[in-house]
């Protein structure tokens, strides 16, 4: 259970060394370190830096996406055998994510879902051009705590909106959050259709997302 | 391919030599007295004050000049090539005003100010090489002496290269010592320079006392000097631009002909600072394009003889730190680049090279840095595992139609090479992630991170002393009291 073990993990986070993190989640496994401790004193603190460096303009997002990517390939490793121990990392919420219905642009929906993903939400990506109804049955389906919905263009805003209302209609809100995201989405839009948050970018939208789970830090 | 842009044909660069050495023979130039035995032993014609120059000698002058040379940091590596298509930036010098960040006025600047502007340059990749830019008050040192003053001031602050000159004929003795002291000795320091000397004839055609003076000692000294020559096309200069590259040309070829005379093969530089002359204000403005176009075809002809090259390029007319300034600075910024200026002097200058701005210079280090970025040109990258073996083939093998280029190894391993990264003084934020700052604000935050980064390089004692005694003796011989 040596520091530098924890260092090295941290990282190959942060070199965004995807075969680096899976050969030291092994190694953590094979010298008999709690996979969990490997997340919480290693892996996450990686994410956590990065996220950091990324929202002061220090990394990029290739470096933020090839940091997601390690963390997903020591998470695959180390994921079994926590179920085995039962200390399964607890998620720090559920997120339905897809794009508003006709709007198939969805790199900063990719973005979101990888970076939330990483971070230790379970995310369920139902893609591009979204309709409603769809959200909510996702949402009902694995009992979401937060719906996110992404919007590229002016004219597929109101789909939105639209997700919002059915939310509503279904009786799911105000337990399930609303967040929005896009480039032409504004705090000003996001209070006009009632969502509980909106975010510039992943790295906000994962802030937004743990204070909405009424979480600052990643815990287990 | 290296993109290129030229404005003179080879035949019009003909054109403009043939004139430049008929100028040299009649009307001649006017040269100092200091020269007037150099120029009469190599036969040159001397008649009350102004030489005529054989067309022989220019030519035997100008092949005699090394085709390129380096200068070289405090850790004695090379750090610029004067020669070839290398372009390097550094900033403007020296006005004796600077912009005050907090009343937005010009005052006269100060040693502090100095200091601010070499600790934001030292910090900043976009310049090869300091500047002495500002002249410091008298209140800080006296006048006599502020030319030794500056470079001593920036050689405390500075390991990059210095732009420098000096102000009279007597005061650049003290300055080549100081150069001395810093390296270890003056033989070393003709080895591995560390500063280049402007030093300017006044148009039209004169080589006054203090140039020719400054040009033959630096010779002697091995010291690189650097030709400004700065014809105003219009006002000390004929007003088409074609007249006065050919002025540039022949005052140049002059300058260089005193040099070699003195000491063949020493490092000289084919620089300027011409302009237009402004037919309303009676000024020289820097900013406007026919400037730029000057010291693009300036440059073009010292090339054109295989000779290093200057120029003064990324200065603005307008007061302030403003749209003007940008669009200007800019402008001959990326101009300068494409013509293959080996070094681009004037970053940071407001009011036609009559005040300074901190502020402006790292707004114009984002300009250099695009300007740098475009010279590149397109480049077929690839190899270390990460492509170029096609264009974008290869990189779709691995997307296919799933548009995920964002998380490809090459994405990653070559957007740093791709894209010049500003920093925080541009912005392209989304509205609403920042509060909205206009970019003076974003400059003023920058310039503060800078100085907060800088560390001062550490001279040893005996170098110091050394310094402080080269100029304790400079004020004395100059009759006044060093501080």
């Amino acid at each position: 259970m040596s520091d530098p073990l924890f260092g090295a993990m941290l990282q190959s986070i942060i070199e965004g060394a995807p075969d680096k993190a899976a050969d030291l989640a092994q190694q953590a496994l094979d010298s008999g370190v709690d996979p969990l401790e490997a997340v919480n004193r290693g892996f996450a603190v990686g994410i956590t830096f990065a996220g950091d460096q990324f929202g002061c303009g220090e990394m990029f997002l290739p470096d933020l996406l090839a940091s997601a990517e390690a963390m997903k390939a020591a998470m695959k490793v180390l994921e079994p055998e926590m179920l085995k121990r039962g200390s399964q990392r607890e998620a720090l919420g559920k997120i339905v994510l897809g794009t508003a219905r006709g709007d198939i642009h969805d790199i900063g929906k990719n973005l979101v879902a990888t970076i939330l993903g990483a971070s230790g939400f379970q995310i369920f990506d139902l893609g591009t051009s979204v309709t409603p109804e769809q959200f909510v049955a996702k949402t009902k389906e694995v009992d979401a705590d937060i719906v996110g919905v992404s919007a590229l263009l002016t004219t597929t805003m109101a789909g939105q909106k639209a997700v919002i209302d059915a939310l509503d209609r279904n009786g799911l809100r105000p337990r399930v959050k609303a967040i929005i995201g896009g480039a032409a989405v504004t705090s000003k839009w996001a209070a006009e259709i009632g969502a509980d948050g909106f975010s510039r970018n992943a790295i906000d939208a994962l802030e937004l997302a743990k204070s909405l789970m009424g979480k600052g830090t990643v815990t287990a | 391919m290296r993109p290129r842009v030229q404005l003179l044909s080879a035949d019009l660069i003909g054109r403009i030599l043939r004139e430049a050495l008929e100028l040299l023979m009649n009307p001649g130039v006017r040269v100092g007295s200091a020269v007037v035995e150099l120029l009469q032993s190599a036969g040159v014609e001397v008649n009350d004050g102004v030489a005529r120059i054989p067309k022989a000698l220019l030519q035997k002058c100008v092949a005699s000049v090394p085709r390129e040379f380096y200068l070289y940091n405090r850790q004695g590596e090379k750090a610029v090539r004067y020669g070839g298509d290398d372009v390097h930036f550094d900033p403007g010098s020296c006005c004796v005003q600077i912009l005050d960040r907090e009343t937005l006025e010009a005052r006269p600047s100060e040693t502090r100010d100095l200091v601010r502007i070499v600790q934001v340059t030292e910090m900043l990749p976009q310049f090869a090489a300091q500047s002495t830019a500002v002249v410091c008050s008298a209140a800080d040192a006296p006048n006599a002496i502020g030319d030794l003053y500056r470079l001593f001031i920036v050689l405390q602050h500075s390991d990059k290269p210095v732009v420098t000159g000096s102000f009279s004929a007597a005061g650049l003795q003290g300055m080549i010592d100081l150069l001395a002291a810093d390296c270890g000795s003056a033989e070393m320091s003709r080895q591995k320079p560390r500063a280049v000397f402007d030093v300017c004839p006044s148009p039209p055609l004169n080589w006054s006392e203090f140039g020719s003076h400054n040009l033959i000692d630096l010779a002697r000294a091995g010291v690189p000097a650097e030709i400004v020559s700065m014809p105003l096309a219009g006002g000390t200069a004929p007003v088409t631009l074609a007249g006065s590259v050919t002025q540039h040309a022949a005052e140049t070829m002059a300058g260089i002909t005193l040099h070699q005379l003195a000491r063949p093969g020493s490092p000289i530089v084919w620089g300027g600072a011409p302009a237009i002359f402004d037919m309303r204000s009676g000024g020289a403005p820097m900013g406007t394009v026919e400037t730029a176009m000057l010291n693009m075809a300036c440059a073009e002809v010292g090339k054109h003889l295989g000779l290093p090259t200057h120029g003064y390029l990324v200065a603005t007319d307008s007061k302030f730190v403003d749209a003007q300034a940008g669009a200007e600075s800019a402008r001959s910024a990326m101009l300068g680049a494409l013509a293959g200026i080996n070094m681009i002097s004037g970053a940071g200058m407001l009011e036609s090279l009559a005040c300074f701005s901190v502020e402006k210079l790292v707004i114009d280090a984002e300009s250099i840095a695009s300007a740098q970025r475009l010279a590149r040109g397109i480049e077929v990258r690839g190899g270390d595992g990460v492509g170029g073996e096609t264009l974008a083939t290869a990189m779709f093998a691995q997307t296919g139609l799933s548009g995920e280029f964002l998380k490809l190894k090459e994405t990653r391993a070559l957007f740093r090479q791709e894209q010049h990264l500003p920093s925080a003084v541009i912005d392209r934020s989304a509205r609403g992630s920042e509060p909205p700052s206009d970019v003076f604000t974003r400059a003023l935050t920058r310039v503060d991170e800078l100085v907060g980064k800088y560390r001062k390089p550490d001279l040893s004692e005996d170098v110091l002393r050394k310094f402080q005694g080269i100029v304790e003796r400079e004020a004395e011989r100059a009759g006044v009291a060093a501080k």
